[in-house]
C-alpha cells in the first residue's frame, strides 16, 4: 500500500539530461522506481540513462502512461515547467527546484488545485515509498519498508531521524518531505489524512519547525482525526525571533510559529513530542504497538 | 529583502497611490530647508523596524529650527538595536482617522490575502479579530471592482472616499505582483480631509525574485560574516555565543543548535552548507566559522547527497592550511561514511557517529572542561 506512490506509478523526469536530473534519475531507478520518460526541450529522440527523452511532457504523455512527475529545472525556469507538467494532465508533481519565487510557487498552486494536481515541494527532498518507489533525492540505503510514516519539513533532518530509526530496527512505509519554502503544496494535513488511511503505516512521525502555522493546524485536526499515535519532533527551539534559519519559512515573525506554541498545541492534541531528534526511536517503542 | 519607508513610497508614487510629500535626508541641517517648504512637518527615523513612534523614533516640528533640532535629535541615535542613519521629513498631515491596510503572502493559503482594519495605526497587533477584514485572493481572478467594494464597505468607507480606496487597492495588489513582494503594508492609511493617503509604507521583496528586479534599491541587514557566506553559496546567521556550528542542511542545521543547548552550550552561529556541499564549499564554510573566533567548533554531517569522505577531505584541507588550534568535533554518518572516518583516522582524528554524544563534547570542550 502506502501513500501517494507505489511500485505502480510512472515517472517522467522533468531536466533529465541535466546534471542532477541524470545523477538522480540513475538513483532513482536503482531504487526500483519505474521512470518511464525524460523531457528536455531540443532533445527528444535521445535517451538518458537508458530512459527516453521527449521534447514536452505533453509528447511523453502521449506516448507513455504517465502518474507523477519529478522537475529538476533551474528556479527561473521551473514555474513553466510546473504548470506544463499541470497542464499535461500528471496527478502528482514532485518540485525538487529550490529557490523558486514566492510568486511563482504561488501560481502553480492556483493551478494545480484548479486541475486536481498533487504538488509535493518546491524545495523538497521528494517522497518515497519505501522499497517501492522513490522521486526525489534522497539516499537509497537508508529508506527501508516498515510501519513508520513519515511528514516532514526538511531533508536532512528527516534522514537523521530515519537512519535513528533504520538503527533501532525500524522501517518506513512513506516519506514526504513538504519542502522549506513558505509557500508549498502538500501539507502536514494531506499527508496526515493519507497515513491514517494506510493499513501500512502503524505509526506517524511528524517532523516540523519553527515559522508559519502549518503544525498547529496539524495540531488541531490530529485531535479530529487522527486515531493513530503521532510522534512529532519540532526543529528550531533554540532560534531566535526575526532570524531566518536558512527556510524560507523558519522565522518566528511578530511572536508568531514559536517553538512553544507549536509543542504546545501538539501536546494538546495527544502527540508525543520528541525534544530532541534521536528520542523518537525510543518514544515509538514505548508506545508498544509494533 | 525589506524596503525602507522612503523606499516604499517611492514605488508608492510610481503606482500612483497618494503618499505625504517629502524628502529623506542624512544631515540634520537638510531638515530646515524642507521644513521652510512643507511647513509643519513630522521627522521619522528610517530603520527596519516596526514601533518606531514608541521608541522616540518620529518626532514632530512645527518651524525648520525645530525640525534641525529633531532630526538632530534622531540621526545617529539607535531605535530598537537599530542605527538611524536617514531620517524622512514630511508635511504633517491633518489626521481624522487611522485604517489599516495589507496584502501579504500566506503559506497556509498558498497565495495571498487582503488585511484590513479600520482600526489602523499604533498597536494594529492588538486589533480583535471581529474588526479585521480577512480576504483571500485568487491568483487568477486578481482584484476586481466587487471585492475592492465589498473591503471598503467593512471599511465603512462610502462616496469619494471609497471610490478612492477602491483605486488604492488595485494598485496596490499590481505593485504587489509586479515587484514579487512577500508584503506591502499601509499603517496607517490616513482619512485627510477629503483624501485617503499612505502615512507609511512598509514593502517585502521575496529575496529569491530579487534577479527579475533590477529596478529595485537593494537594502543589505546581512552583517559581514552572512554577506560572506551568502556570497559563496552558504546559509550562514550570526548568533551569540561560543560554539561555532556547521551542518547540511536547514532542518538538521537548526536541530544541531537545539541539541547543543539543551547540553548547556551557546551557538555561535546557523551555518548550513547545503545538502550536497563538496570539498571547496566544505572548506570555505570552515574557514568562514574560524573567522568567527570560536570556543569549539561543531560539524555535524548526516550525508544523504553531502559525501562523508568530502567532508573529512575539507576539513583536513584546512588543517593543513591553517593549523586549526580550537577545538573541532566532528560527527560523519551517511554516504562513504568509511571512506571519512577513515581519512580522519589516518590523521589522528576521531570522527563520532551518534550526535548526543558528539554534541557533549563539544560543549565539555567549549567550556574547557576536557583536554
Amino acid at each position: 500500500m502506502a501513500i501517494f506512490v507505489n511500485s505502480d506509478t510512472k515517472v517522467v523526469v522533468q531536466g533529465i539530461t541535466g546534471k542532477q536530473g541524470r545523477f538522480h534519475t540513475q538513483q532513482m531507478l536503482k531504487y526500483g522506481t519505474k521512470i518511464v520518460a525524460g523531457v528536455s526541450p531540443g532533445k527528444g529522440g535521445q535517451e538518458a540513462e537508458g530512459v527516453p527523452v521527449y521534447d514536452s511532457v505533453f509528447a511523453a504523455a502521449k506516448e507513455h502512461q504517465i502518474d507523477a512527475g519529478v522537475i529538476f529545472i533551474p528556479a527561473a525556469f521551473a514555474k513553466d515547467a510546473a504548470l506544463e507538467a499541470i497542464d499535461a494532465g500528471l496527478k502528482l508533481v514532485v518540485c525538487i527546484t529550490e529557490h523558486i519565487p514566492l510568486h511563482d510557487a504561488a501560481e502553480i498552486m492556483a493551478f494545480a488545485k484548479k486541475r486536481g494536481t498533487t504538488i509535493v515541494g518546491p524545495n523538497t527532498f521528494g517522497i518515497v515509498s519505501s522499497g517501492q518507489c522513490k522521486i526525489g533525492i534522497m539516499p537509497n540505503q537508508f529508506f527501508i519498508p516498515g510501519p513508520v510514516g513519515i511528514v516532514a519539513r526538511s531533508g536532512t533532518l528527516s534522514y537523521e531521524i530515519v537512519g535513528n530509526l533504520s538503527n533501532a530496527n525500524l522501517g518506513t512505509s512513506t516519506v514526504v518531505g513538504m519542502g522549506g519554502d513558505r509557500i508549498v503544496g502538500l501539507n502536514f494535513i494531506e499527508v496526515l489524512a493519507q497515513f491514517e488511511q494506510d493499513p501500512d503505516t502503524k505509526v506517524i512521525v511528524l517532523v516540523g519547525e519553527i515559522g508559519g502555522s502549518s503544525e498547529e493546524e496539524a495540531a488541531e485536526y490530529i485531535k479530529e482525526h487522527i486515531t493513530k499515535p503521532v510522534v512529532a519532533y519540532i526543529a528550531g527551539k533554540s532560534a531566535p525571533p526575526g532570524k531566518r534559519m536558512g527556510h524560507a519559512g523558519a522565522i518566528i515573525e511578530r511572536g508568531k510559529g514559536t517553538y512553544q506554541g507549536k509543542i504546545e498545541a501538539l501536546k494538546s492534541a495527544g502527540v508525543h513530542v520528541a525534544t530532541l531528534p534521536y528520542e523518537v526511536p525510543g518514544i515509538i517503542k514505548e508506545l508498544q504497538i509494533l | 529583502m525589506k524596503l525602507f519607508e522612503y523606499m516604499g513610497k517611492d514605488l508608492f508614487r510610481r503606482y500612483g497611490i497618494p503618499t505625504p510629500k517629502g524628502k529623506v535626508i542624512q544631515e540634520a541641517l537638510q531638515a530646515g530647508p524642507v521644513a521652510e517648504e512643507l511647513g509643519e512637518v513630522v521627522i521619522k527615523t528610517q530603520i527596519l523596524s516596526g514601533k518606531r513612534g514608541k521608541a522616540g523614533g518620529i518626532k514632530f516640528a512645527g518651524n525648520p529650527a525645530e525640525a534641525v533640532e529633531a532630526a538632530q535629535a534622531i540621526l545617529g541615535q539607535e531605535f530598537n538595536g537599530l542605527v538611524a542613519t536617514e531620517v524622512l521629513v514630511e508635511e504633517k498631515l491633518q489626521i481624522e482617522h487611522e485604517l489599516y491596510l495589507a496584502i501579504v503572502m500566506e503559506g497556509s493559503l498558498r497565495g495571498p490575502i487582503l488585511l484590513a482594519s479600520q482600526y489602523g495605526g499604533m498597536d494594529i497587533e492588538e486589533v480583535p479579530e471581529e474588526h479585521m477584514v480577512k480576504m483571500p485572493i485568487d491568483l487568477h481572478v486578481g482584484i476586481q471592482p466587487y471585492f475592492c467594494k465589498e473591503v471598503a464597505r467593512r471599511l465603512n468607507l462610502t462616496g469619494e472616499l471609497g471610490r478612492q480606496f477602491s483605486e488604492m487597492l488595485v494598485k496596490l495588489y499590481r505593485l504587489f505582483r509586479e515587484k514579487d513582494c512577500e508584503l506591502v503594508e499601509i499603517n496607517p492609511l490616513v482619512i485627510s480631509g477629503d483624501r485617503l493617503i499612505a502615512a507609511d509604507a512598509k514593502v517585502t521583496i521575496d529575496d529569491e525574485a530579487l534577479y527579475r528586479q533590477p529596478d529595485l534599491p537593494r537594502v543589505e541587514e546581512r552583517n559581514e560574516a552572512e554577506q560572506k557566506a551568502h556570497a559563496i553559496g552558504l546559509s550562514f546567521v550570526q548568533l551569540d555565543g561560543d560554539i561555532a556550528i556547521m551542518a547540511n542542511g536547514a532542518g538538521i542545521t537548526m536541530a544541531t543548535l537545539d541539541v547543543i543547548n539543551h547540553y548547556g552550550g551557546a551557538p555561535a552561529n546557523f551555518l548550513d552548507a547545503g545538502g550536497g556541499a563538496n570539498v571547496e564549499q566544505t572548506a570555505q564554510a570552515l574557514e568562514l566559522l574560524l573567522s568567527t573566533n570560536p570556543k569549539a567548533i561543531f560539524i555535524n554531517i548526516f550525508g544523504g547527497i553531502t559525501r562523508c569522505d568530502d567532508v573529512a577531505k575539507a576539513f583536513l584541507q584546512v588543517n593543513s592550511e591553517k593549523k586549526i588550534d580550537v577545538p573541532v568535533v566532528i560527527r560523519l554518518v551517511g554516504t562513504n561514511q568509511e571512506l571519512g572516518v577513515k581519512l580522519l583516522q589516518e590523521q589522528g582524528i576521531v570522527a563520532y557517529e551518534q550526535m548526543q554524544e558528539a554534541a557533549m563534547k563539544t560543549v565539555a570542550l567549549a567550556k574547557g572542561m576536557v583536554g
